[in-house]
C-alpha cells in the first residue's frame, strides 16, 4: 500500500509539460512500450501444460521435424500482459465515436458473444451427421428467412465469408444465368467510377471486363448515362445503393428496368444497406443480386480486420444458381451439397469454400435481428441516417459537400474544397482527429470526390456524443482556417505512434521477425 | 431499444436543426411506391432474456463436440483452446477495432499481424507469410491464381487425396475464370500413388500443382521429389495442409520445397463453430511476394524514429489497384489470427511439439485398438492425427448409427464423394488431445456393435 508520509491528501504539485519530462523507459503511464513476443518468449517456455503422450509406434515415417521451429513460448501472465498492452495501442468501437464511412462501425451487442458461444454452435463440426445438428441448420434457415424477408428477395446464398466474397458469389451467379441461356458471351461489366475497390477487381477475377459509367454532378448515376453504355455484349452493373456519396440512387428503378431491358443482371453492392433496412427492400427496387455485410449492418464484430460474413441474396432470375451447399426444409433440415439430389431446375453452379459459411458470424447476425426486430431495424436506420444528416447540417457552413447541402443518407461525404489554400490536407485533418479523440472518418474515398471525408456516425451514438464530435470538429475546421497548420502537420503527436513511414516499408518490406546476429557477427 | 440511444425528444430536435419535418423526408430519394410504410413481417424487438431463450433452444438440438467421445475431422479439429485466449480476443480495443487503415491507433492489431505472419513462416518453413486469408479452402484457391501470375500459365493439377472441398472450391473459380484445371482421382489406399499421378500430369502448360499432406486420408507425403520435378517444368509446388498441429511433429512443406504453402489454421486458437469463421495461413517464398494476394503487415519507424508497424505493399490490393488487383479480398480474418498467434505463444515450440506428439500417440493407440476387430482395415501405412478405416457396409450408415450409440465417429467419405463408389466403405477418423482412453474404447464398442 502507498500514501504519503503526512498522510494527507497530496495536491496537485508542480506544473509543467508532459513533452518536457519524457521518461526513460519510453512508456507514457497507461501506454507501455511492448516488445515482439520473440523478443520476450524462450523456446523451452509453454503456457500450456499437456500430459506426456503414450509411448507408441511412430507412423510418421521418415517426415519427423527434426529441426528446431524457433517459435517462442510465453507462460499464461506474461501472455496476458502482452496482449493486453497491445489492446491498448487500438482504437475500437467501445473506444470512441468511430465515424468510418462505409464500414458500418455499430456497436457489438455482447449478448451475441454469449450466444455464438454456447456448445451448441460454437463447438460443433460441419461435417457431423445432419441428424445431430438439427438446431445449427435451423439457424441458418432462420436467418436466411429474416435476409430475404428484409430485402424482399426469393433467394440466399449463406456460404460467403465476406463483403468480397459475396460480390465474387453474386458475379459468379450472373456468370452462371448467362451462360445457361447461352449467352456467355457478354463480357462487360459496368461499374461507377465511385465504387468500391473490390467491384471492379471481383469482376476483372472471373474474366468480366469493366466498363466505367460516370456519376453526374448530384452524385448519382443517370439512367441516360447507363442506357447509353449498355449493349448486347454486357453481362451486368455493378451498383452500390445507397451510393459511396451517401445518397440513395434516385434513378434506381429506371436503372434497374433498362438494365433487365438490356439482358443484364443488377448486381448490387449492399454494403450501405444500414441505411434502408426496413425502409425499402432491394427486390422491390429491382435488384438481382447484392451480398449484405453481416459484420457491418448486422453487428458483427468487425474484430480488427475480420472475421465478415456475406451472404448473398438472389432474386428468381438468379434463384436457381445459389452454390452449394444450400438447405432444404422437410421432415427436419436436410444440407444439401455436392451430389445430393436436386429438384427441378435448382443448378447450383459449385462451392464458394469449404463447409457452409461463417456460422458463428451467423449467429451473432440473428441475435441482432431478434433483438431488434422488425420495428428497431426500421429505427436503427433511420436513426442511422438521422445521426448522418445531423453532422452534415452541423458542418455544412465550416466545411464543404461536393453535391450540395442536400440529404444525405447514413453518411455525410464532404469534400476538401474547404481547406485551399491553409496548407491541411484531408489527411493532415484526420490525424488531428486522433489527438481529439476521434477515429478518423474514411478518407480520400469515393475517389470521384477530391479530398474525400466520409463520416458515417451510425445508429448507436448519443445526441450528447454526436454534440461533441461536432464541436471537436468545428474546433479544427475553425484551426486550419485560421492557420494553426502545426495542430495538423505534425498530427497525432498523443497517440501511441506518430505518423509513421509507409514509403520505407514499402521499399524495404520487412514481414516479418529475423533474430538479431549475434554480437560477435555482428561486429565482424 | 436498448441498442438505440436517441429519444423522442432527440429525433425531434435534431430534425429540427436538419430542417425538416419528418425522418421520411431524408428518404426522399426513395421513389415513394417502393418506401415501406411501416416494419417488415418479422417478429418485434425483444429482451436479452427472451433473444437467450430463443437461441438457446436451437443450440440444445446439436450434439457438441464435448459432450461425446468426438472423433470427427477432415479439414477441421477439436482442439483444446486455453481460457485466455477467448478472454483476449474479446478484448474491445481488438473485437471492436476495423482493419489497421489509422497505423497510429492500430498499432496492437498491427504488432500481432507481424507477429503472426512470422509465426506462420516459421511453423510452414517459409520465408514471408501474409495476414491471413478467410480460410484454407479459399487460400488454396487464391494460391492457385497466385501461381497463374506468376508463371503466366493458366493450367493447375489438383492431386487426387486433396480434400474435395478444397478441389470445389478451385473448380469453380478455376471455370468462372476460364482456367484449366486437372482433377485427379482419390487413392486412398496407395498414397504414393497420388503423387506419382500427379508426377505424370505435369506438362509444359502447368503453372502448379495442389497436394495436400496430411492428405485428406490423413497419409503424409514427401514432396521433396514432386517439388523439384514442378519446378523443372516451370510450375510452382501448392502445399495444402488442413491440420496445422502436424507441424510441430512433421516436417514442414517450406523444408521440401514448397513454392507456397496454404493452411487452415482454425486448429489453433479457434473453434469449431459449424464451419467458420476460420483463418486461411498463407506463406510463400521472398520473391513471390509481390504477387501474393491479401494483405501484409511491415516494420518501420514512425516520425520520432520509434519501431511502428503498418499494412504495407498495398498496391497489389483492390482498393488501388481496382480491376488489376492480385485479389479481391478485403476484410480477412483478423480476430481468428489474433486467436490463432495467442494460442500459438502460450505453446511457444516445446508446447506445439508436446502437442503434437499427445495427437500422434492418441491416434496411433486408436489405429492399433482397432487392428483388433477383424473387420475393420487402417489404410494408412503413414499418418499423423487422423487415418482412414475401411468397415463392411455402408460407412455412412456405421456412423449414424455410432451417433445414435453416442459416438460421433468421423466423416463417411460418400459424405465427401458422394458418388466414389469405391469409397463408400472408408470412414476419415481423428484423434486429438481431447480424446481419452475411455473415448477409444468408447469408439471400438460402438464400431464393433455397428457393423
Amino acid at each position: 500500500m502507498s500514501m504519503n508520509n503526512q498522510g494527507r491528501p497530496t495536491s496537485a504539485g508542480e506544473t509543467g509539460t508532459a513533452a518536457a519530462h519524457p521518461t526513460f523507459t519510453g512508456n507514457k503511464a497507461l501506454q507501455i512500450e511492448e516488445a515482439l513476443i520473440f523478443e520476450i518468449g524462450r523456446p523451452e517456455v509453454s503456457g500450456v501444460d499437456i500430459p506426456a503422450p503414450k509411448k507408441v509406434k511412430s507412423r510418421l515415417g521418415k517426415l519427423a521435424r527434426d529441426e528446431a521451429i524457433g517459435l517462442p513460448g510465453l507462460t499464461e501472465p506474461e501472455v496476458m500482459r502482452h496482449y493486453v498492452r497491445l489492446s491498448q495501442k487500438n482504437y475500437g468501437i467501445d473506444t470512441g465515436l468511430f465515424p468510418l464511412g462505409s464500414c458500418t462501425m455499430k456497436h457489438n451487442a455482447r449478448l451475441n458473444e454469449k450466444m455464438a458461444r454456447l456448445p451448441g454452435f460454437g463447438d460443433v463440426h460441419p461435417l457431423q451427421p445432419a441428424s445431430t445438428v438439427q438446431g445449427a441448420l435451423k439457424l441458418i434457415d432462420t436467418l436466411a428467412h429474416y435476409l430475404k424477408e428484409l430485402t424482399g428477395m426469393p433467394a440466399v446464398a449463406m456460404s460467403p465469408k465476406a463483403g468480397a466474397h459475396g460480390e465474387l458469389c453474386g458475379m459468379m451467379a450472373i456468370k452462371a444465368a448467362l451462360e445457361a441461356k447461352g449467352e456467355g458471351h457478354r463480357k462487360i461489366v459496368l461499374v461507377p467510377e465511385s465504387a468500391h475497390g473490390t467491384n471492379p477487381a471481383t469482376a476483372a477475377l472471373i474474366g468480366f471486363d469493366v466498363k466505367s459509367v460516370p456519376a453526374q454532378a448530384d452524385g448519382t448515376v443517370h439512367v441516360s448515362d447507363v442506357k447509353a453504355a449498355l449493349g448486347p455484349d454486357v453481362a451486368a452493373i455493378m451498383l452500390t445503393n445507397p451510393n459511396t456519396c451517401g445518397i440513395f440512387e434516385k434513378e434506381i428503378v429506371e436503372i434497374a428496368a433498362a438494365i433487365h431491358e438490356a439482358g443484364a443482371y443488377f448486381y448490387c453492392d449492399g454494403a450501405n444497406f444500414n441505411a434502408i433496412v426496413g425502409k425499402a427492400r432491394p427486390g422491390d427496387l429491382g435488384v438481382d443480386a447484392m451480398h449484405i455485410n453481416l459484420h457491418k449492418t448486422f453487428s458483427t464484430p468487425h474484430g480488427g480486420g475480420g472475421p465478415g460474413s456475406g451472404p448473398v441474396v438472389l432474386s428468381e432470375r438468379l434463384a436457381a444458381f445459389v452454390p452449394y451447399p444450400f438447405i432444404r426444409v422437410g421432415k427436419g433440415y436436410a444440407l444439401v451439397e455436392e451430389g445430393g439430389k436436386l429438384d427441378k431446375g435448382e443448378q447450383p453452379f459449385g462451392r464458394m469454400s469449404a463447409f457452409h459459411g461463417q456460422m458463428g458470424m451467423f449467429v451473432r447476425a440473428l441475435a441482432y435481428m431478434l433483438s431488434h426486430g422488425a420495428d428497431g431495424m426500421r429505427l436503427a436506420s433511420e436513426d442511422a441516417v438521422l445521426n448522418a444528416n445531423y453532422i452534415r447540417a452541423s458542418l455544412a457552413d465550416l466545411m464543404s459537400l461536393p453535391f450540395g447541402n442536400q440529404p444525405c443518407m447514413h453518411e455525410a461525404l464532404f469534400d476538401d474544397d474547404w481547406l485551399k489554400n491553409t496548407g491541411v490536407s484531408t489527411l493532415d485533418f484526420a490525424k488531428a482527429m486522433i489527438d481529439e479523440g476521434y477515429h478518423p472518418m474514411t478518407m480520400y474515398f469515393p475517389l470521384v470526390v477530391h479530398g474525400a471525408m466520409l463520416i458515417e456516425p451510425t445508429e448507436s451514438e448519443s445526441k450528447a456524443s454526436l454534440d461533441l464530435f461536432i464541436a471537436a470538429l468545428r474546433d479544427l475546421a475553425m484551426a486550419a482556417k485560421r492557420g494553426d497548420v502545426d495542430r495538423f502537420k505534425g498530427a497525432p503527436y498523443h497517440a501511441p505512434r506518430r505518423r509513421l513511414d509507409e514509403t520505407r516499408a514499402a521499399r524495404t518490406p520487412i514481414l516479418r521477425w529475423t533474430k538479431p546476429a549475434p554480437y560477435k557477427e555482428a561486429a565482424e | 431499444m436498448r441498442y438505440l440511444p436517441l429519444t423522442p425528444q432527440d429525433r425531434t430536435d435534431m430534425l429540427a436543426k436538419i430542417g425538416v419535418a419528418a425522418v421520411d423526408d431524408l428518404f426522399a430519394n426513395v421513389p415513394k411506391s417502393k418506401l415501406l410504410k411501416g416494419p417488415v413481417n418479422l417478429p418485434h424487438a425483444k429482451g436479452e432474456l427472451e433473444v437467450e431463450r430463443i437461441l438457446g433452444a436451437m443450440a440444445a438440438e446439436n450434439i457438441s463436440a464435448s459432450e461425446v467421445p468426438f472423433f470427427v475431422g477432415a479439414g477441421a479439429y477439436k482442439h483444446h483452446v486455453p481460457a485466455s485466449v477467448d478472454h483476449l480476443i474479446q478484448r474491445s480495443e481488438f473485437l471492436t477495432s476495423y482493419t489497421p487503415y489509422q497505423p497510429e491507433i492500430a498499432q496492437g492489431t498491427l504488432q500481432y499481424l507481424f507477429e503472426f505472419q512470422t509465426q506462420v513462416a516459421l511453423l510452414t518453413g517459409m520465408e514471408v507469410a501474409n495476414a491471413s486469408m478467410y480460410d484454407g479452402s479459399t487460400g488454396a484457391a487464391e494460391a492457385v491464381l497466385m501461381a497463374h501470375r506468376v508463371t503466366k500459365r493458366r493450367k493447375a493439377i489438383l492431386a487426387g487425396n486433396l480434400h474435395p472441398h478444397y478441389r470445389d472450391t478451385i473448380e469453380t473459380l478455376s471455370r468462372m475464370a476460364s482456367d484449366e484445371l486437372v482433377s485427379l482421382t482419390p487413392n486412398p489406399n496407395d498414397a504414393g500413388a497420388d503423387l506419382k499421378a500427379v508426377a505424370a500430369a505435369i506438362d509444359a502448360e502447368t503453372s502448379c500443382i495442389v497436394i495436400q499432406t496430411p492428405d485428406v486420408f490423413g497419409n503424409l507425403h514427401d514432396l521433396t521429389t514432386i517439388a523439384k520435378k514442378a519446378q523443372d517444368a516451370g510450375a510452382l509446388l501448392i502445399a495444402v495442409c488442413t491440420e496445422v498441429v502436424s507441424l510441430g511433429a512433421v516436417t514442414p512443406p517450406g523444408a521440401m520445397g514448397a513454392d507456397i504453402v496454404v493452411a487452415e489454421g482454425q486448429s489453433i486458437g479457434v473453434g469449431l463453430s459449424f464451419g467458420g469463421p476460420y483463418v486461411g495461413l498463407f506463406a510463400t517464398k521472398q520473391k513471390y511476394v509481390r504477387q501474393m494476394p491479401g494483405r501484409l503487415c511491415g516494420e518501420t519507424v514512425d516520425a520520432e524514429g520509434r519501431r511502428g508497424f503498418v499494412l504495407t505493399l498495398s498496391t497489389r490490393e483492390q482498393h488501388i489497384r481496382r480491376e488489376k488487383a492480385t485479389s479481391n479480398i478485403c476484410t480477412n480474418s483478423g480476430l481468428m489470427c489474433l486467436a490463432f498467434t495467442i494460442h500459438m505463444s502460450l505453446l511457444g515450440e516445446s508446447g506445439l511439439r508436446r502437442l503434437a506428439a499427445v495427437n500422434h500417440a492418441n491416434a496411433c493407440d486408436l489405429a492399433d485398438r482397432l487392428a483388433d476387430l477383424d473387420d475393420v482395415e487402417v489404410l494408412n501405412k503413414s499418418f499423423f492425427n487422423e487415418f482412414a478405416i475401411r468397415v463392411p457396409g455402408d460407412a455412412a450408415k456405421v456412423v449414424e448409427k455410432m451417433a445414435k450409440n453416442g459416438v460421433l465417429a468421423g466423416v463417411p467419405a460418400a459424405r465427401l464423394w458422394p458418388k466414389d463408389k469405391a469409397l463408400k466403405d472408408v470412414i476419415l477418423v481423428a484423434n486429438t488431445e481431447i480424446n481419452t482412453d475411455d473415448d477409444r474404447a468408447a469408439f471400438v464398442a460402438a464400431l464393433g456393435a455397428s457393423i
